[in-house]
């Protein structure tokens, strides 16, 4: 029997899952009664589950996420949802200098068990601040987990953990991934500490790291490079802060090649992250090429459609890049 | 009675008389009828328990045995002691930079104060807070933090968590907060939030009439601060908040007026600290103007003029008082020395408490 689901309903589902089975979770966010704010992902759940317990909000993104901390340190798991990272920019004095910061500079005393989606949604010609992948800046913090599903079972199974995992957590997931369609495993109840990077897809020439959406074009990326001959292995990091590199490592020396593909810029981010974790661990004499990324074009996000065409790479642009690593010595 | 005066009802929005240094009116000894005599003399002694506490860590500022930056609000006692007096421990206190009183006035020791301060393991933020950060969630404060404003809408989360949990005689969210956080917009969201959703929680703003270094008429243009809250439809009182009885009696109104449904209640109190924004000196930031009015409002101590207030009305005497002064210093001494010998926390313990789990809270407490 066919048990299939899209990425954006098996979130959706994780939230039923919490809402039916813990009484202390609740949602809130802007436009959560809104058919088209959240897409599928939160369809019907006020209806289900009660305006009290799936609360949208005045546009405040700083105070509402701070009301979701604030509830959270009070006996409640929080799930507090923003529709477009752009705007949760305006609420990060509460993620980064409050959620993050709450266990330690208390002493390791308490915790708030706050879960932060934070959507990225680009293209359609939103232009610069409708379409940023910011999850580098905040996986740069200690003591905030940023957790980033690419299948309907990560997207589902991740938020559930995140959210029992009773610290904070930044979810974040891409928008373009919300119509990937998947076999649906049974609901496992998981622990997110023991959550990490994930080998999707077995290969011998090349490693392809990613996350998120990444992880998604570099499957299909490492179909094409099949039929040119090129077996890719394709990581999936699923979490990115604690980052454990073990699994990428373990990739990279066996393939000897690594392509690290992200979508969110070059300078500082998860892709040069990448591959100076698996540098300063693999010996010389493993790499037989010399590593590279691939992320988006350094400037902001454009309108016009012709310049989104430029901006945001595609599959074959990942199949070139490594094209490019592997063709040398194979 | 003292009177307790709605903040629309100051003209024009302006402090007028209350924010006068010249002003000989809140200079005398509290109006005291009313009011019941353990419970005075139980808030006397606490606030004299937070003035000598911050003197002795003033003190130790100077003698370079405490390092870390320590805001103290010598001067402001009356404010968390006479709201203290009506919360309980399900209720959820934040604080700010400047929360020495705040945490003592509900229960935090001085003890566990001053080992914080030194850095020690003992301290009640395990010595990762220094005195910015500290923690009491087993008497209902949560926490305090400096950056300006932040905790507002968290105690408005905790309010919402609260009326989650009941909605007859709720516990309440608390926030402190200073008149320059009002310049912060964060203050605005929490107060459109709390008045829509009708969340038990009492914003008290700390109106002492500086930021760290700019006087109030150099950032607002009116001084009453309670106007913010006007603007969002939640009954707001600004009163002396020198004054004990004063405030009790606001916080009072307020807090029951939550606790029964009401929605939110904002409490501005006014007053100013003797000491600088950080650290032991008078003046560090403003020069000599605030010099010459800080001699004036010294003489607004509010403890002084509660002792006054105790013996003209023949609740307590002069003995008495000064026995229970005798008290205070000699259990801060041993709580200083008590300090000083407690150990720093082990050096591993840096990475272990970057995650750490919920401890119990709200309801579940």
């Amino acid at each position: 029997m066919s048990n299939k689901m899209t990425f954006g309903k098996a979130i959706r589902d994780a939230h039923r899952y919490l809402l039916e089975n813990y009484p202390e979770v609740f949602v809130i966010g802007q436009g959560l009664w809104s058919p088209w704010y959240v897409g599928s992902s939160m369809t019907d759940l006020d209806k289900d589950f009660g305006t009290e317990r799936v609360i949208d909000t005045p546009v405040s993104e700083d105070c509402c996420t701070g009301v979701a901390i604030g509830a959270a340190l009070s006996g409640y798991k929080t799930l507090v949802i923003h529709p477009r990272m752009d705007f949760m920019i305006l609420a990060t004095n509460q993620i980064v200098n409050q959620a993050a910061k709450w266990s330690h500079m208390l002493g390791g005393q308490d915790s708030p068990s706050v879960t932060v989606r934070g959507i990225i949604n680009r293209g359609g010609q939103q232009g610069a601040q409708h379409s940023q992948a910011l999850h580098g800046w905040y996986a740069n913090i200690p003591g905030l987990k940023v957790v980033m599903p690419a299948t309907p079972n990560d997207a589902r199974e991740l938020l559930i953990s995140s959210v029992l995992s009773g610290t904070p957590v930044m979810f974040v997931e891409d928008r373009w991934l919300y119509d990937w369609e998947d076999e649906m495993l049974p609901i496992k109840e998981v622990d997110l500490s023991k959550q990490g990077p994930n080998v999707l897809k077995q290969g011998e020439h090349i490693t392809l790291v990613g996350s998120g959406y990444t992880t998604y074009q570099n499957t299909k990326a490492a179909k094409i490079l099949g039929g040119k001959g090129v077996s890719a292995e394709v990581v999936d990091l699923r979490v990115i802060n604690p980052l454990d590199i073990t699994e990428v490592l373990n990739s990279v020396e066996k393939t000897g090649r690594l392509l690290a593909v992200d979508s969110g810029w070059a300078n500082c981010g998860l892709a040069g992250e990448i591959i100076a974790a698996v540098s300063e661990k693999l010996p010389a004499t493993k790499w037989k090429e010399t590593p590279k990324r691939l992320t988006t074009v350094n400037s902001p996000a454009p309108t016009s459609g012709s310049l989104e065409d430029e901006f945001y790479f595609n599959e074959q642009d990942i199949v070139n890049k490594a094209l490019e690593i592997v063709r040398n010595n194979q | 009675m003292s009177t307790i005066t709605k903040s629309k009802d100051f003209k024009d929005y302006s402090l007028g008389s209350l924010e006068d240094p010249l002003n000989e009116k809140f200079k005398s000894s509290i109006n005291l009828d009313g009011e019941n005599k353990e419970q005075l003399l139980f808030d006397y002694k606490q606030m004299l328990l937070i003035r000598k506490t911050e003197e002795k860590i003033s003190e130790q500022l100077v003698a370079g045995e405490i390092k870390c930056p320590c805001h103290l609000a010598i001067g402001q006692e009356a404010i968390p002691v006479g709201i203290s007096r009506f919360l309980r421990k399900s209720d959820r206190v934040f604080g700010t930079h400047r929360s020495h009183g705040h945490f003592i006035a509900i229960g935090g020791t001085a003890e566990s104060l001053f080992a914080e301060v030194l850095g020690k393991a003992s301290g009640c933020s395990k010595g990762f807070g220094g005195s910015m950060h500290l923690y009491g969630k087993e008497f209902g404060f949560y926490g305090s933090v400096p950056i300006v404003g932040a905790t507002i809408s968290l105690a408005v989360g905790a309010g919402l968590a609260a009326q989650m949990d009941k909605k007859e005689n709720s516990d309440m969210g608390v926030c402190y907060f200073g008149d320059g956080a009002a310049e912060e917009g964060t203050l605005h969201e929490s107060l459109n939030f709390a008045s829509i959703f009708n969340i038990p929680v009492l914003f008290v703003c700390e109106n002492n009439l500086f930021s760290s270094h700019l006087h109030i008429s150099q950032r607002q243009p009116k001084s009453v601060v309670g106007r913010y809250a006007d603007a969002h439809d939640i009954l707001s009182y600004t009163v002396d908040g020198n004054d004990l009885v004063a405030v009790s009696q606001a916080a009072q109104a307020l807090i029951d007026n939550s606790r029964n449904g009401g929605g939110p209640g904002f409490l501005e109190v006014v007053t100013y600290r003797w000491k600088g924004h950080v650290g032991p000196q008078d003046d560090m930031d403003v020069g000599i103007k605030r010099g010459e009015a800080l001699n004036h409002w010294k003489k607004r101590d509010p403890i002084r003029r509660l002792s006054e207030g105790l013996i003209k009305s023949n609740l307590s005497t002069e003995g008495q008082l000064s026995a229970i002064q005798k008290e205070v210093d000699q259990s801060i001494q041993q709580d200083w020395e008590s300090a000083l010998q407690a150990p720093y926390p082990e050096k591993s313990t840096l990475l272990s408490a970057v995650y750490s789990q919920p401890s119990p809270g709200g309801k579940n407490v």
